[in-house]
């Protein structure tokens, strides 16, 4: 009985043993599982399949109707990457963290030695996961829908999309690391219209900090569509999305390493 | 190693002051750390969990400073205040996961012994959504248990429990600490106290205003002066009857009544039904004044 975690004899509490395992590893299984149950027991998941439904549906109707050949690099490529991605990146990005801050229940979570690497990943892998999901593979069947399931720009958006949902959910996960998870929504939702899709399309120079430009250059070099509208090259909208997506999500594990419960006040 | 100190602590938010240079010594046992709502009580537990930097001095838990420190948490258990677990889970799910999130050997078998502890193991198969607010206490005690930790912070745990589950937690709580665990709780329900035979320490407006032993500290909560507001048909006869009694300590009158001083509650809520009686006065009012936790809070502080 000595050596069992919990010990109903009064033992004198000697060094207790535990069992570690040699290499945890970054990505917590514990974590992952709890997350993906938190996020799609809540009714917020209902809300993740809506853009996504949206795209197969509009471009459903596109096909039937439309008489050019130019509107899936436009509504699926510049409006998917710029609106329909980072709103499901965001709904999901927000929900795996900020969810569990909003009610508390991170502070299990957090009050364990689980480092916070583990903790920020766990949820992010999730996140991306979901966002794989409700918004790339939706990708990929409105492209299958417009162009076939086999061509170049079908595959060019289905990988671009993967790049996006990278990408988006550090920077989302990140916000609601940052803030309280009610401005964590208000914040991203005005990110994504004005930056991502309002800017970004007008202003050249904005792309440069764009992720979903970035997203488009990938899908650009397997689509090679030039209605895409894809300025960045290739190798700068990778590099630029590492760069940002390790930046959000050493800022991220940085903040919730400091994560602070309002406390009362005299 | 398994002693919590606070050296010199504050905590600001603004201008505001929670904590106010806060120096204290937990060993361990059980210590309960009591004041009003809003004394600053939370704060220092945030802070000794490592939830919350101190704005001044140092808080080190087992030896390590709590705050960016999470490998604390293999010694170191939380029961937050907050009424949230992951409630899709059931009581064994969620008991199972934390000791996983431990990295325990047997994960299973270590919750079960948890749930076991806090008597619910009849309820451990079903979703934690179902449970009551006690049941909830109780299984997030489970979950902090786990993993046999040497300190175990607990939040206003007895918060939404029933008397018959306040006294099964204050029993778990000083079967842990005779086995030398060191557990600090913190509440606002004096009552708590009576049933605990530790070591208390009194936080009211964010300091330290009484530490030690409860026994003596509850004799000074006690014997302190009660005052009454006492009206009657006759109150200036009433008020010189009462001077006579021993268990009275100074009455008042005023235009609202007699303003009684009891050194004695119960001799005086005993006695002055029968004097009145005796002397052919009619009582229409007998009503403690200050029965309110601050004003408990506040004499300890003035003594």
């Amino acid at each position: 009985m000595s050596s069992q975690p919990v010990s109903a004899t009064p033992a004198a509490p000697g060094p207790r043993q535990k069992a570690v395992h040699p290499m945890s590893g970054l990505f917590n299984g514990v974590v992952i599982r709890l997350t993906l149950r938190g996020s799609v027991s809540r009714k917020r998941a209902l809300l993740f399949a809506i853009p996504g439904l949206i795209l197969i549906v509009v471009s459903a109707l596109l096909k039937a109707n439309a008489t050019g050949s130019s509107w899936p690099p436009v509504f699926l490529g510049q409006f998917g990457f710029s609106v329909i991605i980072p709103l499901t990146a965001l709904l999901v990005g927000s929900s795996v963290l900020g969810a569990e801050i909003e009610d508390g229940s991170i502070v299990h979570l957090l009050a364990t030695p689980v480092s916070r690497l583990s903790v920020v990943l766990g949820k992010y892998v999730v996140a991306v996961g979901l966002t794989v999901l409700f918004a790339a593979v939706p990708e990929y069947l409105a492209g299958a829908i417009a162009k076939g399931p086999a061509n170049k720009l079908t595959i060019g958006l289905f990988v671009g999309a993967l790049a996006g949902a990278v990408m988006y959910n550090a920077l989302f996960v990140m916000l609601t690391a940052l803030v309280s998870p009610g401005r964590a929504l208000a914040f991203g939702l005005v990110y994504v219209l004005l930056w991502e899709g309002l800017l970004a399309n007008l202003v050249a120079g904005v792309r440069l900090l764009s992720i979903g430009h970035y997203a488009l250059a990938i899908a650009n070099s397997i689509a090679h569509n030039s209605t895409l509208n894809a300025s960045l090259n290739v190798g700068t909208g990778i590099g630029m999305g590492i760069v940002v997506t390790a930046a959000a999500l050493a800022i991220a594990v940085n903040r919730l390493s400091a994560f602070s419960i309002k406390g009362d006040i005299a | 190693m398994s002693t919590i100190e606070l050296t010199g602590v504050s905590r600001w938010y603004g201008n505001v002051v929670a904590v106010n240079d806060v120096t204290m010594s937990i060993g361990p046992g059980v210590t309960g750390l009591l004041g009003p709502n809003g004394a600053g009580k939370t704060t220092i537990m945030h802070m000794m969990a490592g939830f919350l930097a101190p704005s001044r001095g140092e808080v080190t838990v087992a030896g390590q400073p709590s705050w960016r420190n999470h490998e604390m948490f293999r010694q170191v258990a939380l029961v937050p205040e907050r009424d949230s677990v992951y409630a899709f889970l059931t009581g064994s799910q969620f008991v199972a996961a934390t000791a996983k999130l431990h990295e325990l050997a047997d994960p299973e078998g270590a919750a079960r012994r948890a749930i076991a502890m806090v008597e619910l193991t009849d309820a451990q198969d079903r979703r934690i959504s179902t449970y009551s607010k006690g049941m909830r206490q109780r299984i997030k005690v489970a979950a902090a248990l786990v993993h046999d930790p040497e300190i175990v912070l607990l939040d206003e745990p007895f918060n939404g429990m029933d008397p018959r589950q306040r006294l099964q937690m204050m029993d778990l709580l000083h079967a842990e600490g005779d086995q030398g665990r060191t557990i600090v709780f913190s509440s606002h329900i004096l009552e708590e106290v009576e049933r605990l035979s530790g070591i208390i320490q009194v936080i009211v407006g964010g300091r330290l205003a009484a530490s030690g032993d409860f026994r003596a500290i509850r004799r000074l909560m006690t014997n302190r002066p009660h005052v009454f507001v006492v009206r009657s048909s006759d109150d200036r006869t009433l008020g010189s009857v009462l001077i006579g009694r021993p268990a009275v300590s100074g009455v008042e009158l005023t235009g609202q009544g007699l303003q009684v001083s009891a050194s004695d509650y119960g001799t005086f809520a005993r006695e002055v039904a029968g004097l009145s009686r005796d002397h052919g006065i009619r009582l229409t009012q007998v009503l403690p004044t200050d029965e309110s936790l601050e004003s408990v809070f506040t004499y300890l502080l003035a003594s």
